[in-house]
């Protein structure tokens, strides 16, 4: 017999294998319980609550921060899956009460608005993990040694435009290729040209993958636009807007949710994509000057 | 023997890497022919309600319950513990279980991320250094029948809850070998319960 004493909490594999158990599946924002019951009934294998989705916020403008706790604490109890909330970056105080709601992850993320332009959260202060974006794979292994515990590549949140994820995700994926057909003596110099820490980079070189999971996110809309970032290498799928402000919402999660499994099987995703209704109408990314891109968040 | 793991969401990948340690090649299986095919199947950790749902969207329900029923050897880590289980307590609206053993689970029984935890088990039949238990949201079992052996339980205030059972041919695990590196535990699904 052991005794429950014994246990460690918040250590570096509880953290990572928290992202391990999400893979294969999609994470959807939701504002309310009626979204958050939806999306678990469609198969989500986690929320993120907030206040307004990306789209809205993009819309609305102002600043936006970390949600009531109220709020965050109705969808808690109104569902068993996994629930997450985003805090600012570099706020670390939002994070402190996040991790007094006992939310299961914290998304330190770029589509609130920063309470810091220079330092990230260090997340190996808290015993919640945390989940942070990247564009590159120097961002992403930079969040990695702050405590980050699962990557997501940040794509353009709020857009329905899916050309930054794949942007993203392919550059990740190329960045790590490189490293691993390197010499170990240029690796010193990858990481300096990667402004990240030699022992990850040699980490990487090695394994030819991320230390932690590596999700997707900002601009997936339909089934299809799952599949392919699964076969771009993403281990799963955060959405966003896409679902919310759509036509038919539930139909849509169950949708994505069936194309992020079956994401090799064109057949599956193909019946998944029938009678949707109509997706979000969405914004070009290339319409949005380069100040009002969220993924220029995050250094 | 080939060896199938249930590729429907979770770390099923992990489990391939811990039973080719074990010098046996698995295969991810998704489809009904999949599950035709194998002679042992593993239901990884993951999302239970996510599994359930797209089995069940899939037709794979009552295909994998009745193989499990007709004795094909079956492992379930964390939520796969919960997927084995003749029974949950609450849970999710319309979750179904594959069943296989006689047990009532609960799900989050330890709690949200933040009491997630590992810890040393004593695991029996396995002699030597302590299995090292990878318990996220983790499951316990709640209560089983007479033919459920527990095979390691944790002692919370008094309260002994099973945490790794197994009743003839299905073997069930609330924490997660396959994070671990330690392959025992998938060592001793292979060359115990699948050859009972």
């Amino acid at each position: 017999m052991s005794k429950a004493n014994e246990a460690q909490v918040g250590g570096a594999r509880v953290k990572r294998g928290m992202a391990e158990m999400l893979k294969g599946g999609v994470i959807m924002d939701v504002v309310n319980v009626e979204q958050a019951k939806i999306a678990e009934d469609a198969g989500a294998v986690a929320v993120m609550a907030l206040e307004r989705v990306p789209a809205d916020i993009r819309a609305q403008g102002g600043v936006s921060r970390m949600s009531d706790p109220d709020m965050i604490e109705k969808i808690q109890a109104a569902v068993s899956i996994p629930v997450m909330a985003k805090v600012r970056i570099g706020h670390f105080a939002e994070a402190q009460i996040l991790q007094t709601l006992n939310v299961d992850y914290i998304d330190e993320s770029e589509v609130l608005t920063p309470a810091d332009y220079e330092h990230h959260i260090d997340k190996w202060n808290f015993t919640i993990p945390f989940v942070c974006g990247a564009t590159n794979l120097g961002e992403a292994l930079r969040r990695i040694n702050e405590g980050a515990a699962m990557i997501r590549s940040k794509g353009e949140a709020g857009t329905g435009d899916v050309s930054n994820a794949t942007t993203h995700m392919r550059k990740i994926g190329s960045e790590i290729r490189r490293l691993t057909s390197m010499r170990e003596d240029e690796l010193y110099v990858a990481a300096k040209e990667l402004q990240a820490p030699y022992a990850l980079v040699k980490e990487v070189a090695e394994t030819g993958k991320l230390p932690v999971v590596l999700f997707t996110a900002g601009g997936i809309a339909t089934p299809a636009d799952a599949a392919m970032m699964m076969q771009l290498g993403a281990d799963g799928v955060f959405i966003g807007s896409g679902i919310f402000k759509s036509g038919d919402a539930a139909k849509r999660a169950a949708a994505c949710v069936k194309a992020t499994t079956f994401y090799t099987d064109a057949k599956v995703v193909a019946d998944a994509s029938r009678g949707l209704g109509e997706a979000m109408v969405g914004i070009n990314v290339a319409d949005i000057p380069v100040p009002h891109r969220l993924a220029e968040r995050g250094w | 023997m080939n060896v199938g793991v249930l590729a429907l969401q979770g770390d099923f990948r992990e489990h391939i890497i811990a039973l080719g340690e074990c010098g046996v090649t698995g295969k991810l299986v998704k489809t009904e022919s999949d599950i035709k095919a194998v002679d042992a199947l593993i239901i990884p950790g993951g999302e239970s309600t996510t599994i359930s749902k797209l089995a069940s969207a899939f037709g794979l329900s009552d295909l994998i319950s009745n193989r499990i029923a007709d004795g094909m050897p079956t492992y379930g880590s964390c939520a796969g513990m919960i997927l084995v289980a003749k029974s949950i307590i609450d849970p999710a609206s319309d979750q179904e279980t594959f069943g296989g053993i006689d047990m009532q689970v609960r799900r989050n029984a330890f709690g949200r991320q933040t009491e997630s935890f590992e810890m040393d088990l004593a695991f029996k039949s396995i002699s030597g250094a302590p299995i090292r238990g990878v318990f996220i949201r983790a499951p316990w079992v709640e209560s089983h029948g007479p033919d459920v052996e527990v095979l390691s339980s944790i002692e919370i205030s008094g309260v002994t809850h099973p945490v790794a059972v197994r009743q003839g041919r299905a073997m069930a695990t609330a924490f997660h070998p396959e994070l671990t590196g330690d392959n025992r535990i998938h060592r001793f699904f292979l060359e115990d319960v699948c050859k009972k």
